[in-house]
This record gives structure tokens, C-alpha cells and sequence, in this order.
């Protein structure tokens, strides 16, 4: 899943490079141009800080509107070919997410249609499954979620019951999901679903599922924050076609992995941009916090154990910066995936800290929440604290990233 | 200004990189320090210890070229820059070489602020050099020594020397009434007072100048001038060689904990060994992104050199300190006898941790730079 620090970390901030072809130049500035001229009017209740805490139908149009602009203007699906609805440029897609994050306009709320869906689509889905649905992916006419996490399967997911029954040609669906973002929005899920329960790894089909039926109930969850970012979903012999199974029965976990672990990961894909802040502007934004703190009639960032803390974040975040410019050379990276595989579990992990570590320079100030009118920044940063948890313990928690960095770079022994 | 998005590391740089790292591999260094070091165990009644190295290989990398890498060309060297530096550094550290190298490669930057052409040609002709910068309490800035000087001689003691049983001669900072000034001093000239150190791969000392005749290399008054210029540099080249020897104990503790049985298991099968190691990954990898962008930004943004050597120095004493106690301890018993070249990495990042300030000064004048 993406996450405040992670994938995201990966694409921004660069010094401007010199920019090797000169198309690719004009491309970003076109990039650049159009999104200052097109920045739509401010909402008017605050958006919330990430895609998937999106819940009104106000944002929700909002949002929806944006995106498809967006999509229309070449920022979304822009390495995509032109048959599925993309707009067929090459290597492209990371310029145009790269500038959407920089100029600080919205979000797209499509996050795992576009993170997720759509690259799983491209790589695994049937030519008539792609033609049907990448395009109102891309522009938001579909909102898609998906169903991986069950009450009885999170870090483990391979322990996953929800059931897929063949009958004819269609699949008869029972069981349940949770942590469903963006469920009470979206009309479609990616669903993984056990066909097979002797065959644990073998055993799970991947499938297109359509939300409005009658076998199918979304319930919303309240986060810690009070916000409803995600749902749990109840199937009760919901129906699938069998022409919206995505690839073999059977190829489910395959299917999964390649998309969770694949390296250019869910941001790259097709465009998903979840957050407008990035690691760099937080902690800038924490510096200026600190130095304009008082206690005691002192700044924040004059006490030195604070100010100590905040330069330690400070260096972590130039170093997954400097990480997204020494993963491509293969003389210094250590392999091809071993730093990019780090970026969600350090991303995350340095987001949560940056976070404690502004409520800290807060003191008691970091008590004041949404809606309160001394409240900094409407409540940012306490929001942005609990909110951190998303990041590490969803799509895989940090200690299954550890298991999975040790395992898969180091060599050491699998855990299961 | 603009940077190479690669850190400058061109296609030369990266086969300097690896046959660097051949050659010491082969070298077999840590066996004949072990040799060297027989005897001296003991902190209360071995014997004395000198600063070994291996004359033959520092000479062998003299003629490969490594010395006069970042000597300009107009010194007779090859004008590389310091991620070329870095690039052998890295390596050094990797393979926890003694070597008069190190201290020379420093050397040869402070020279090159200096503009002291005469100086560098003599490291491109092979001779070799160490800084002799630091007070009594080892400050980490030039600014710290007391050695003063009147004219063209130099009186005081300089502290905390390293390599100074290695090399030719030094760079001896030192106080006129104008203001810092920088020297060269034979080695003939000084008196060395070898440090009993807990290091095994460095030797250091005090160097006792008595109204010595020496050669200026930086006038007095342009000396902090040209230390602040070459300080960037020196972190730099410093974190490089710990990010090396890092990542040598990440790799060597993973080893170790597929091949150690207990429980019926290779002991990297527990999360509680797993994960450290995975930490201590995640912290070299940190350090070594860090080292690539300062060596990059002395190359080619000398304004934002010194923000980009504190980040690298503060993360290199911070991954020092951490893989050094991990590795240690994820090797138990084993991790702590003599025995094991875990505890001589292990000294050599403590020693390192230190040496031009540790983290939280770095962190404290990067933070005068935010």
C-alpha cells in the first residue's frame, strides 16, 4: 500500500537533474505549466491529509473532478499504451507524478485503482478485462478498493478464508475482508478469495468483484483518529463472472506478489499520488515549528536535546532522498532490491517519529484538535501522529518488512 | 548547482572501486596484523605495540595509483576528485586496512585547499602524510592546537596524530600572532610519543615540535580558511571508511547467524537476531547514500559541501556505534574473545566514532546551518 514516506520519497525531491533527453525537459515543463494554471479553487472543509481518509460525497466529487482533469492532461496513465486508455509515452510517468507531488495540488483519491488495480490489470488481466477497466480507473468514473486483509489474516495473509465456490460460470463469494480503504466509495474490489483449502499457497484466485449486489454489505470502521478511512466488507453469496477472474484459478497469491513486491511498486505504476507533503517539506515544516515554539520564553529549537532530535530526522530523510539516487546504479546499490524493498519500513517509520517528534516541540499545545481554533495547522500534526500508524503496520507490517529485507537480501533463515 | 545524478561516479571510478576491493582482499591484512600482534595482547604486561602496516602493499598502491588519485594534475596526479577518494576509502574501511594511505588521501585535500602544489607532488611521487591538527583535548577543529609558531618555527605538541609511525611527515596546524597557519614538518624533525590506543588497525601519537624549522603551507591568518574549506573533505573521506567497515560487520553477522546452530536452528531464524541485522543494514545503507551525496557535493557544490559531510559524518558515528554493538553482540561469546576479527572492526569504528567529532557535535553545527 502506499504511505506517507515511503514510494513516495522515492520520486520527490531530487535536485532538479539535468534531464537526460530533451523531450523529457519540455515534458515537465509542460507538466509543471499546466498544473499552475489548472490548481483547482481550495475545497470548502480542509481535504484530509491522505487519498484514503477521503468519506464525503463533497471531496469525493471534488476529488473525482480533479483527477479526471488530470487524467485528460497526460499526468495519470502516461506510460500506459494508448489501446488501454493511456496516453503511450515512455518513462514518462515518473516526471508528471514527480511535478504533481512539487506543485502541492490535490491528491488523487483513485489511489488503489491506480496503485494497485491498474498494474495488476497490465500485468496479469485478459486484453478485454483491460480494455473494460483501466480507463475508468485512470479517470476516476470507477473507484476501485481491495480485499487482501481478513479478521484472520493481516501480516499473515496467506491465511486467508474467504471463500470462492464455481458454480457454472460465475463464483459464488462468502466470508469477509477488513481495513478496506476507500470501501464506502469504491464500486469495484480486487479481491483475493480461496478457491482451494488444502492448497494454502495454490489455493487462492484473484478476482474483479462488483460491489453494488445484493451479496455484498460495506460497513465502515472509525480510525483512532476519528475519521472513517476504511471499511470492512461481508459477502454473502456475493456473485463474480467467471470472465472476472484475473488470471488462473489458483494464481491468486502469484498474482498478489508480483504487485506487493514488485519494485516499481504501487506510486510508479500508473500515477497514484496519496500525499502532498513530502518527507522533506515535514521536517522543514518541523524546523520552522521548533523555531517558532515557545517555552519558557525560549524557541524550541534552541534547547539542544530537541533540536538534536529533530536534525537526526533531518539526516535520515536526506538519506532515503540520496537512497532514490544511488538505487539505480548497480555498482553501488547492493542489488536490486535491497534498497528499494527498505523504503516502506525506513519511510515509515521516519514519518511516525517526525510526527512524535513535532508534538513533542508542541508540548501541551499538541492536545488541540481538528476544529479547534488555536489549534496548529487545524490539528496536523496529532493528526498526522495517529495517522502514521497506516504506515507502519498496513501493506505489510514493519516486522514482516524485516523478515522479508532479512530473507529475501541478507539470506537469513524464513520465519515460516 | 547542478550534480551528476550518478555522484559522479563514472565508469573509471567504479573499476577503481572494485579492484580496490580485490586487491585488499587478497592481501590478507588482518592475518598479518594478528602476526604482528602477538605478544601484546595483554593491556597490562604484553608488550609494547607498534603501528604495523605493510610497507609492500602501500607500496603496491603507490604504483596502482591510489595516492595521487585526487592530486591535481598540475601536481603530477590524476586529478580525480573526492569520490574517487571515497571509492578507495570505502574499501579500506571494508577490509579495516592499516595503511599510511588514509591519513594521506586527508592529507592530500588539505593541500589541495592549500593550493600547495610543491606538497602534492611529493604524494604523487609517493611520500606520505598525516594532519597533525588537535589540542590536548582533541577538539575537533584545527582551531583546538597548541603549537604555535614564530616565523617559520614551530614550538608545542600536537595530539592525536594517527598513522604517525607510518608516514613521511606532517601537516602540522599551528598559531602565529597572525592567525592560524599550516606547515609541513618532516618526520626527522619531530619527536613521537606513541598513544597506547585501544584501536589495533591505526597507530596514533603525540608530536613534540621543539622550535622546529618547517614549511609553510598555509600563510598564518589563511590556515582556518583553508581547514574550513578541507573539512568537508576529511568527514567525508572518514565516513566512507566506516560505511565500509559497516557494511564488512553486517555481512559478517549475517554469516554467522546462518551458520550457528542453537535450538535446532541457524540462530538467523529468530526474529529477535533477524531483525537487528536487518537494522543494522537499514543503517549502513543510510550512511553509505549519505557519504556518495557529500563526496558528490565537495566535487561539484562546494556551498552545500559541508551541510551534505556533517549529515554523512553523523550518520557514520551513529551506524558505526550501532553495527559494532550489534555485531558483537549477535555473535556472542564468540563476538567477544580476541580471536574474532568482529572485535577488531569493533575498535576501529570506536575509534573512528570520535575522530573529527562524533554525532551530536556534527548534528549541533549542521543545525547552525538549518
Amino acid at each position: 500500500m502506499a504511505h506517507p514516506y515511503g514510494m513516495a520519497a522515492k520520486m520527490t525531491e531530487q535536485q532538479s537533474s539535468p534531464e537526460a533527453r530533451p523531450e523529457a525537459r519540455e515534458f515537465r515543463e509542460y507538466c509543471r505549466r499546466w498544473l499552475e494554471e489548472n490548481r483547482p479553487p481550495p475545497t470548502e472543509t480542509p481535504l484530509p491529509q491522505a487519498s484514503y481518509e477521503v468519506t464525503y460525497d463533497d471531496h469525493r466529487a471534488y476529488l473525482c473532478d480533479w483527477q479526471a482533469k488530470c487524467y485528460e492532461a497526460g499526468l495519470i496513465a502516461t506510460d500506459v499504451p494508448k489501446v488501454y486508455g493511456g496516453h503511450g509515452y515512455e518513462n514518462f510517468q515518473s516526471i508528471a507524478s514527480d511535478e504533481v507531488r512539487r506543485s502541492k495540488v490535490p491528491y488523487f483519491l483513485n489511489w488503489i485503482g491506480l496503485g494497485m488495480v491498474a498494474p495488476t490489470l497490465l500485468i496479469h488481466g485478459s486484453e478485454e478485462q483491460k480494455k473494460r477497466f483501466l480507463k475508468p480507473i485512470f479517470s476516476a468514473e470507477e473507484i476501485w478498493c481491495q480485499g487482501y486483509s481478513e479478521p484472520g489474516a493481516g501480516s499473515d495473509l496467506v491465511s486467508l478464508q474467504t471463500s470462492a465456490v464455481k458454480d457454472g460460470d460465475q463464483w459464488i463469494i462468502n466470508g469477509s475482508k477488513v481495513w478496506t480503504s476507500l470501501g464506502s466509495l469504491a464500486s469495484w474490489m480486487l479481491l483475493l478469495a480461496r478457491n482451494d483449502k488444502q492448497d494454502k499457497y495454490n489455493g487462492i484466485t484473484c478476482f474483479l468483484l462488483p460491489i453494488d449486489q445484493p451479496g455484498v454489505t460495506v460497513r465502515p470502521i472509525h480510525k483512532m483518529t476519528g475519521e472513517c478511512g476504511f471499511c470492512e466488507v461481508f459477502f454473502e453469496n456475493a456473485i463474480i463472472a467467471d470472465d472476472l477472474r484475473v488470471d488462473d484459478v489458483g494464481a491468486g497469491w502469484k498474482v498478489a506478489m508480483s504487485t506487493l513486491t514488485s519494485e516499481r511498486g504501487a506510486a510508479a505504476g500508473v500515477g497514484a499520488v496519496t500525499h502532498t507533503e513530502s518527507p522533506l517539506s515535514s521536517v522543514r515544516e518541523l524546523i520552522e515549528l521548533a523555531k517558532t515554539t515557545k517555552r519558557n520564553g525560549v524557541p524550541v529549537w534552541d534547547d539542544p536535546v530537541w533540536r538534536d532530535r529533530i536534525v537526526k530526522l533531518y539526516i535520515r530523510i536526506e538519506a532515503i532522498i540520496q537512497h532514490a539516487r544511488r538505487a539505480p546504479i548497480e555498482a553501488l546499490n547492493g542489488g536490486a532490491m535491497r534498497l528499494p524493498l527498505q523504503s516502506k519500513v525506513v519511510g515509515s517509520e521516519i514519518g511516525q517519529d517526525l510526527n512524535a517528534t513535532a508534538l513533542g516541540v508542541l508540548g501541551m499545545q499538541s492536545s488541540l484538535y481538528v476544529g479547534d481554533e488555536h489549534a496548529v495547522r487545524n490539528g496536523r500534526w496529532p493528526l498526522g501522529y495517529m495517522n502514521s500508524y497506516t504506515g507502519t503496520i498496513s501493506g505489510g507490517s514493519s516486522e514482516i518488512q524485516r523478515n522479508i529485507l532479512g530473507e529475501r537480501i541478507l539470506g537469513l533463515p524464513k520465519t515460516k | 548547482m547542478a550534480q551528476p545524478q550518478d555522484f559522479g561516479f563514472d565508469d573509471d571510478i567504479v573499476m577503481l572501486k572494485d579492484a580496490a576491493n580485490r586487491f585488499l582482499g587478497q592481501r590478507q591484512t588482518l592475518v598479518q596484523l594478528r602476526a604482528s600482534l602477538k605478544g601484546t595482547e595483554d593491556p597490562y604486561r604484553g608488550e609494547e605495540r607498534q603501528g604495523w602496516y605493510d610497507p609492500a602493499a602501500w607500496q603496491e598502491m603507490v604504483d596502482l595509483g591510489w595516492a595521487m588519485v585526487p592530486v591535481p594534475e598540475s601536481a603530477g596526479g590524476l586529478g580525480l576528485g573526492l569520490v574517487a577518494a571515497v571509492a578507495i576509502q570505502e574499501e579500506i574501511g571494508r577490509a579495516a586496512c592499516p595503511t599510511p594511505l588514509s591519513s594521506t588521501l586527508q592529507a592530500t585535500f588539505v593541500l589541495k585547499e592549500a593550493q600547495a602544489d610543491a606538497h602534492l607532488a611529493k604524494i604523487a611521487e609517493g611520500s606520505s602524510m598525516a594532519l597533525a591538527l588537535f589540542g590536548e583535548d582533541g577538539a575537533p577543529d584545527a582551531d583546538s592546537t597548541t603549537v604555535t609558531a614564530n616565523g617559520n618555527k614551530l614550538s608545542g605538541t600536537s595530539s592525536y596524530v594517527q598513522d604517525a609511525q607510518k608516514v613521511d611527515g606532517f601537516i602540522v596546524a599551528a598559531k602565529a600572532s597572525e592567525g592560524l597557519g599550516l606547515y609541513w614538518v618532516p618526520k626527522e624533525s619531530v619527536t613521537i610519543h606513541r598513544d597506547r590506543i585501544v584501536e589495533l588497525t591505526r597507530d596514533q601519537a603525540r608530536i613534540e615540535l621543539k622550535n622546529v624549522e618547517a614549511e609553510v603551507i598555509a600563510e598564518p591568518g589563511s590556515g582556518e580558511q583553508v581547514m574550513a574549506r578541507a573539512l568537508p573533505a576529511l568527514l567525508t573521506l572518514l565516513a566512507a571508511d566506516m560505511a565500509g567497515a559497516a557494511e564488512w560487520q553486517l555481512q559478517t553477522t549475517a554469516e554467522y547467524a546462518k551458520l550457528r546452530v542453537q535450538f535446532e536452528r541457524p540462530i538467523g531464524f529468530f526474529q529477535a537476531v533477524k531483525h537487528p541485522i536487518v537494522n543494522m543494514m537499514i543503517a549502513a545503507d543510510e550512511t553509505r547514500s549519505l557519504v556518495y551525496n557529500a563526496a558528490c557535493a565537495y566535487d561539484h557544490d562546494p556551498e552545500d559541501a559541508l551541510r551534505c559531510a556533517r549529515m554523512a559524518k553523523a550518520s557514520a558515528s551513529e551506524t558505526a556505534a550501532f553495527c559494532s554493538n550489534r555485531s558483537t553482540q549477535l555473535h556472542g561469546g564468540i563476538g567477544f574473545t580476541w580471536e574474532s576479527d568482529v572485535q577488531i572492526y569493533h575498535k576501529r569504528q570506536m575509534h573512528s566514532q570520535f575522530l573529527f567529532g562524533d554525532a551530536s557535535w556534527q548534528r549541533q553545527k549542521l543545525a547552525e546551518l538549518l
